[in-house]
């Protein structure tokens, strides 16, 4: 764009610097969730997602082994081992620092030291991990706690998603939620599409006094909030006996989707060239013909990006779920409502609150990054006309 | 029943009924009641063609009616009415309440901020997204993870930046990231430059941008340059205003930013610091709606005429020039149309301030407020009368809407 390529490169730089730099801000926020899923309570609590990249030196309880380890030598007993590798618990080899025998002082012994317990026991412990551990009395069954100072290499678990998938209890659980979301977002995407369809049609392709009327009344219902639309339709619900459950939040979405999708369908159609339908008509084609056989196939692209724009907002919706669908019973929760419950009784559990909110994100997610061509399309006929 | 299957079924019989209603309802008005055969063939076929778009259009119409235009009436209704006194009419004593409540006005004075920040920033955000990745060698792929916020719940974004918000007892590690740059400040050098001089500048120089651009939409009324009619005139006089009131905000709180003791080494409840905790709330709808005004602006300025930007470029315009001189000015009714968009998005925002502090230390919206009015309280009058008020607010928009798409057809 400049005059000169000598002033344009420290700008294409800049450019590129800080198209990176907020890149790097959007995405910080969702990977700190992922990574958060990834890792176990105590590692959140211990360090700040972003300490998990890299290795870093963290502080880490061992056990030396215990009575049955122990060996009596001239009236003392002593156990030799190594405390990185032995035992079921061990973490392997590590590059360790310091080590200390009391919670109170974890870093108080260089490695070779020796450090004493209470009762005249002394502990030993080696850069190799090898330690000896001696005492004038005999040993617990279970051995001495040991805090080491280790240098950790990154370590990621799919546990959590575990625990909320499969083998958590109550609300830890996500498996039933996730079915109820499901079961209401498809039924709720696919029958708005159809009834959308035949209306778009007839709006734009259709002769009829009042059409204008109807297009314009669309439009205005577009930015029409639904939260005006809760109690009628609940006190609605409840005297024609539908009350709360998935049809009456199937009928809701419905409603409150069609506006966007007649205003979808409709741009989408009457840019549809003339001559195809008309030369359909002179070939003794009924409107319900050409509707089916030629404008239904050619709006593919209107009808996927509608699905999705439903889809998304059905899935991610709260507040019609919790109106329309969630009794007191709570067998129908969705999960959006779930990960608000967990916020309220699991504040502070991170590794649970995380890991479902992430199996609530990734399918959107999976779907956004799949279609995405859709989407914008529709983003753009929606806004820019003829854009 | 199970709920798989019951969804199963519904989508057969909802999806069969659609097509079982359209295909028979034709076939009716074709076969039986208006058939192409006879001495009245010529006069059925039209009549039956008279008909047709009323079937095409009744379910459509039917849903509409049912779930969107009769709650608007019913509202109405319900916050003119008490529940308690056998639905009597009560005149406008649920709004008298109403407006007698704190909570209310804190919830008006939240959504008005929400109201200015939030459009404000999305849309100047995507812009500058928009323009810095339009040529760009991996300008979609920076643009693809900018615009994926959008595909995230407002309840899985709550959950992302209360993760960012967390607060930790200050001896143990902090895992939030704020609160883990905010102990790293020490009031040294370093915490004087980003937490007060920096501030400083940015509000400065928001100020002088928001004195330049106001400088710009009003200097044709200044020169005179068109026939300006009186409610254009209004709208200029309504930008300025807003304008003033916005710069000597951003003026008056610069002494604030250096008197102000701060609390280093102490980790923050960032959600519970009242008047600020609302732009914590902001920023995760900022964060979401940006990726959307990316995407339109960008396609917008895709649509520039190449011409009008290498005319600049011949009379010796810097990209500065050509990006507010020429660009902006020709996708601004694009800019307006997000804006709105984004607009209406923050009137209904009721997801985020729910998750997060439910209107607690001074958070309330409007939405949340007459959800917690009608399900918690169980008030249908006051509630009913608050959705009335988003309704008022969303009003001109909806005119707006309606006006352009009228003229449009035309």
């Amino acid at each position: 764009m400049a005059s000169s390529p000598s002033s344009q490169a420290p700008l294409t730089w800049a450019v590129n610097i800080s198209v990176i730099f907020l890149v790097v801000l959007w995405l910080f926020p969702t990977l700190g969730l992922f990574v958060s899923s990834f890792r176990t309570a105590d590692q959140i609590t211990a360090s700040g997602w972003w300490a998990s990249l890299t290795s870093s030196e963290q502080i880490i309880q061992l056990r030396t082994g215990g009575r049955d380890a122990a060996k009596e030598v001239d009236g003392v007993f002593v156990v030799e081992g190594n405390i990185l590798t032995d035992g079921d618990e061990a973490p392997g080899q590590l590059e360790i620092s310091a080590f200390g025998v009391s919670s109170r002082a974890v870093d108080a012994y260089k490695i070779g030291d020796t450090a004493e317990f209470n009762k005249g026991k002394t502990f030993t412990l080696n850069a190799d991990g090898s330690y000896k551990l001696t005492s004038p009395d005999k040993l617990r069954k279970r051995g001495q706690r040991v805090f080491v100072t280790a240098v950790l290499p990154p370590s990621f678990s799919t546990e959590n998603y575990g625990t909320i998938l499969f083998s958590g209890t109550g609300q830890d659980n996500m498996a039933k939620a996730f079915f109820n979301t499901l079961t209401v977002t498809i039924p709720a995407t696919i029958i708005p599409i159809l009834i959308a369809a035949f209306a778009a049609y007839a709006l734009a392709w259709m002769e009829f006094p009042g059409r204008a009327l109807l297009i314009a009344a669309v439009v205005g219902l577009l930015v029409v909030p639904l939260q005006l639309a809760l109690i009628p339709l609940l006190q609605l619900h409840n005297n024609v006996g539908i009350g709360k459950g998935y049809l009456g939040v199937w009928l809701a979405h419905t409603g409150f989707g069609l506006p966007l999708a007649i205003y979808l369908l409709r741009n989408y159609m009457v840019g549809l060239p003339r001559d195809i339908i008309e030369n359909a008509k002179v070939d003794g084609a009924t409107d319900f013909q050409i509707f089916t056989k030629i404008i239904l196939p050619l709006s593919f692209p209107a009808l996927a990006s509608f699905a999705i724009f439903q889809f998304l907002w059905t899935w991610n919706d709260l507040l019609v779920a919790k109106v329309f669908l969630i009794d007191s019973t709570g067998q129908t929760t969705v999960m959006t409502n779930q990960i608000v419950e967990l916020l309220g009784t699991r504040g502070g559990n991170w590794e649970i609150l995380a890991t479902a909110a992430f199996i609530s994100i990734a399918v959107p997610l999976v779907v956004f990054f799949m279609l995405q061509r859709y989407l914008v399309r529709g983003l753009l006929a929606g806004s820019v006309k003829g854009g | 029943m199970n709920p798989a299957l019951q969804g199963l079924i519904t989508i057969l019989v909802g999806v069969g009924g659609c097509i079982g209603y359209f295909y028979l309802s034709n076939q009716l008005l074709d076969k039986v009641i208006f058939p192409a055969t006879g001495d009245k063939a010529g006069q059925n076929i039209n009549r039956a063609n008279q008909v047709r778009p009323w079937l095409f259009l009744f379910p459509a119409i039917f849903a509409l009616g049912l779930y969107l235009g009769y709650p608007v009436f019913e509202t109405l209704r319900l916050s003119l009415t008490d529940r308690a006194q056998d639905d009597a009419f009560v005149g406008l004593a649920n709004y008298q309440q109403m407006m007698a409540e704190p909570k209310f006005w804190e919830a008006i004075r939240n959504n008005m901020l929400w109201l200015i920040v939030v459009p404000a920033a999305s849309t100047a955000f995507g812009l500058l997204v928009a323009q810095l990745t339009d040529r760009l060698f991996w300008g979609n792929i920076a643009k693809s993870l900018i615009f994926m916020p959008m595909a995230i719940s407002f309840v899985g974004a709550s959950v992302i930046f209360k993760l960012i918000y967390d607060a930790r007892p200050a001896e143990t590690a902090q895992i939030g990231v704020l609160n883990a740059l905010w102990m790293s400040f020490d009031g040294g050098a370093g915490s004087v430059f980003v937490l007060q001089l920096l501030p400083t500048i940015i509000l400065l120089g928001f100020a002088a941008i928001l004195a330049f651009v106001t400088y710009v939409i009003i200097s044709p009324v200044l020169e005179r340059r068109s026939n300006i009619s009186m409610i254009a005139y209004l709208l200029y006089g309504v930008v300025v205003l807003v304008a003033a009131w916005l710069i000597l905000k951003s003026l008056g709180s610069v002494p604030a930013l250096w008197t102000t003791e701060l609390k280093y080494g102490e980790p923050q409840q960032w959600l519970t610091v009242p008047f600020y905790n609302n732009f914590f709330l902001m920023v995760v709808l900022i964060w979401t709606q940006t990726g959307f005004a990316m995407v339109i602006l960008s396609a917008a300025l895709r649509g520039i005429p190449e011409e009008t930007i290498e005319a600049a470029v011949i009379d010796g315009a810097n990209p500065f020039q050509i990006f507010f001189k020429i660009k902006v000015p020709q996708i601004m009714g694009t800019i307006l149309v997000v804006w709105t968009t984004t607009t209406l998005m923050v009137l209904k925002v009721f997801d985020v301030v729910f998750a997060m502090t439910n209107g607690q230390w001074e958070t309330q919206v409007l939405a949340n407020y007459m959800y917690d009015k009608l399900f918690r309280a169980n008030d249908w009058g006051v509630g009913s009368a608050s959705a009335m008020i988003i309704m008022l607010l969303v009003a001109p928009i909806l005119i707006w809407n309606v006006y352009n798409a009228r003229k449009e057809m035309r």
